[in-house]
């Protein structure tokens, strides 16, 4: 069990990696080795392995042991088997928060990415300085807890300015985190405002890399702008555009504070997304072992579309070359 | 220039508007309620500027308001001690920052300049760590903290991050095989040992990586949540993030304290502000760099 998520988890380190220069080992031409290095090497990399070891690694492991007991925090944890998995399997709210992060996670991602895609094209081909980029990021500093509350303030249905606006045009409020059908894609939108500027800038630097010789001669071939971002922006981008969507789908599938903050999961459980009923498990109910075997559904579900997406997007790169 | 290339160029900038003033906008909201009147808004919500112009909001968040005062202005009675808060992000997000780039570096120095026996394998162990997400680590990281008797203390929140971080060593020590061997030839000549070049070399040349590691994990650090909501409930070490999640969910949700809740909002995020002004050119560089890498 732990074998195959370690060696899933490698395989996928080396997806992103592939767009930074080769292994380096080869590379190096330092000066010859010398003994006395491999004793003063270690005592450098010592915090860091042990870091690794006591924080990462054993918790990992435990995590996995946890999933399968019976575990409230002031008692041991007993070891059940596979009754937390049955249970999690039957448990109908886990399926609904569930459907709950991938909606979410698809909106998110679908309209951040491209949103953010125009935007780092267009700054990029009207030749915009660092301060309007600056700007871009400023929702990138904030915290998650800030972003929701000035939202939900923004969108109270009574005296929030959005629906001042919004009832000055259409005659009524929304009720944006109040109803069922607004909660997920309004939570969507605030992930999309924090997160834009941040992935407009990555993408941007993308574009830089671009020579300008590559438009020229798309240019005197009597290419449009738009044949142009279809057949050579687009192609070029893929790498940096496949990391950003990755890195995107990971922190949108972990997302809570601005659930948290805003509507914690309502109204009836609408926007109850995988890691607000995590954490409720856990630390509502203390049923620690069954929140475990649902991190653990999670981290795999996680590496399994990490590892989907690295695939497709490989597949695809034969024909773009 | 043909027309529709003009016309293409006023889209692109009226979009490029649109989007500034929604990712803007919300700033100056912030500003605007923080100095308004919480009872007189209600009459006026719609209105640009701050309605009854008051420090009110500012004294409430701040606890220098009397409790008169507060009432007469639409208050509640919730308190927060921001300036605790704000120490507690301060000594959290630090702390965490100075031992997590420090211990990176060094480690990163190993791999990369340093011949060593089981380098390639310890280094891609590390490496694993990358693709993992924090979710999985978070539940038994809290229990590990509860054994040790560490909840409610920075070193439960700080330990967890602080030797290691697989992004920080995988960056500075890309940085690090990129520089060239020669003044770090002469001083081993000269009968420099690895430590001294680590220190007296190579290290200060890396400044300008670790410099925005640092910016980047300070930022993660001091918007972080989910770490500092599972190992604390006391507001002795409570940061801000959730100090100001805390005020929010103390005050009576019939009639919220927005005026006050907001003015909280800007001093929260002001240290962040203050960051951005000075440092906001070197950050969007920063992200562009941490992609192409």
């Amino acid at each position: 069990m732990v074998t195959t998520v370690q060696d899933s988890s490698a395989h996928v380190v080396r997806g992103p990696a592939t767009t930074a220069p080769p292994p380096t080992a080869r590379r190096r031409k330092g000066p010859a080795s010398r003994r006395h290095d491999t004793w003063v090497a270690w005592l450098l990399v010592a915090p860091a392995v042990l870091g690794f070891g006591v924080f990462f690694a054993y918790p990992m492991l435990r995590g996995v042991y946890l999933s399968f007991t019976e575990f409230h925090i002031l008692t041991p944890p007993v070891w059940t088997g596979l009754q937390n998995v049955q249970e999690l399997i039957d448990d109908g709210r886990f399926w609904h928060s569930l459907g709950v992060t991938a909606y979410f996670v698809v909106l998110s991602v679908v309209l951040g990415v491209g949103v953010s895609l125009v935007t780092a094209v267009v700054l990029h081909r009207l030749g915009v300085g660092t301060t309007v980029r600056g700007l871009m990021i400023l929702p990138f500093l904030i915290s998650g807890v800030v972003t929701a509350l000035v939202w939900t303030w923004m969108l109270d249905p009574q005296l929030g300015i959005v629906n001042q606006l919004i009832t000055w045009i259409f005659g009524e409020p929304v009720m944006f985190f109040g109803s069922g059908g607004w909660a997920v894609p309004t939570l969507a939108a605030l992930n999309v405002w924090k997160s834009m500027g941040y992935n407009a800038v990555l993408i941007f630097a993308g574009l830089q890399t671009i020579p300008a010789s590559i438009y020229e001669a798309g240019r005197i071939d009597g290419a449009s702008e738009w044949q142009m971002f279809r057949s050579l922006t687009l192609p070029l981008l893929r790498p940096i555009l496949v990391m950003v969507v990755i890195l995107n789908v990971i922190s949108a599938t972990q997302v809570f504070d601005i659930v948290q903050v805003s509507t914690k999961g309502g109204p009836a459980d609408a926007s109850l997304v995988l890691q607000m009923y995590i954490y409720d498990k856990a630390f509502g109910q203390f049923d620690f072992g069954y929140a475990a075997t649902m991190s653990l559904a999670l981290f795999l579900l996680l590496v399994t579309v990490t590892f989907t997406q690295l695939r497709m997007a490989r597949a695809g790169e034969s024909d773009t070359n | 220039m043909n027309l529709s290339m003009k016309l293409g160029r006023s889209v692109a900038w009226g979009y490029l508007i649109v989007v500034l003033l929604i990712t803007v906008f919300p700033f100056y909201w912030i500003l605007r309620t923080a100095l308004s009147n919480n009872f007189a808004m209600s009459t006026d919500p719609s209105s640009l500027l701050p309605v009854d112009f008051t420090w009110g909001p500012f004294k409430r968040a701040l606890g220098l308001a009397t409790p008169a005062e507060a009432a007469a202005e639409g208050g509640s009675g919730a308190k927060i001690d921001l300036a605790l808060a704000l120490w507690n992000s301060i000594v959290y997000a630090g702390l965490l920052t100075l031992c997590t780039v420090g211990f990176s570096a060094l480690a990163a120095y190993a791999f990369a300049r340093l011949q060593w026996k089981g380098r390639d394998v310890v280094f891609g162990v590390l490496l694993t760590a990358l693709m993992v997400p924090s979710v999985f680590t978070l539940l038994p990281n809290f229990v590990l903290m509860k054994d040790l008797g560490l909840l409610n203390t920075f070193g439960g929140m700080i330990l967890p991050g602080a030797f290691f971080s697989a992004f920080n060593i995988f960056f500075l020590r890309q940085f690090m095989l990129g520089l060239s061997n020669e003044v770090e030839e002469a001083a081993i000549i000269d009968g420099a040992g690895p430590l001294r070049v680590c220190f007296r070399i190579v290290l200060p040349m890396s400044v300008a990586p670790m410099a925005t590691l640092t910016l980047l994990t300070f930022i993660t650090t001091w918007n972080d949540y989910f770490w500092p909501l599972l190992v604390t409930n006391d507001e002795s070490v409570r940061p801000l993030t959730l100090a100001l999640a805390v005020f929010k969910q103390s005050s009576p949700q019939a009639s919220l304290d927005w005026a006050g809740l907001m003015a909280a909002t800007l001093v929260a995020a002001l240290p962040m502000l203050l960051l951005f002004v000075v440092f906001g050119r070197r950050l969007v560089n920063s992200i562009g760099f941490t992609g192409i890498k």
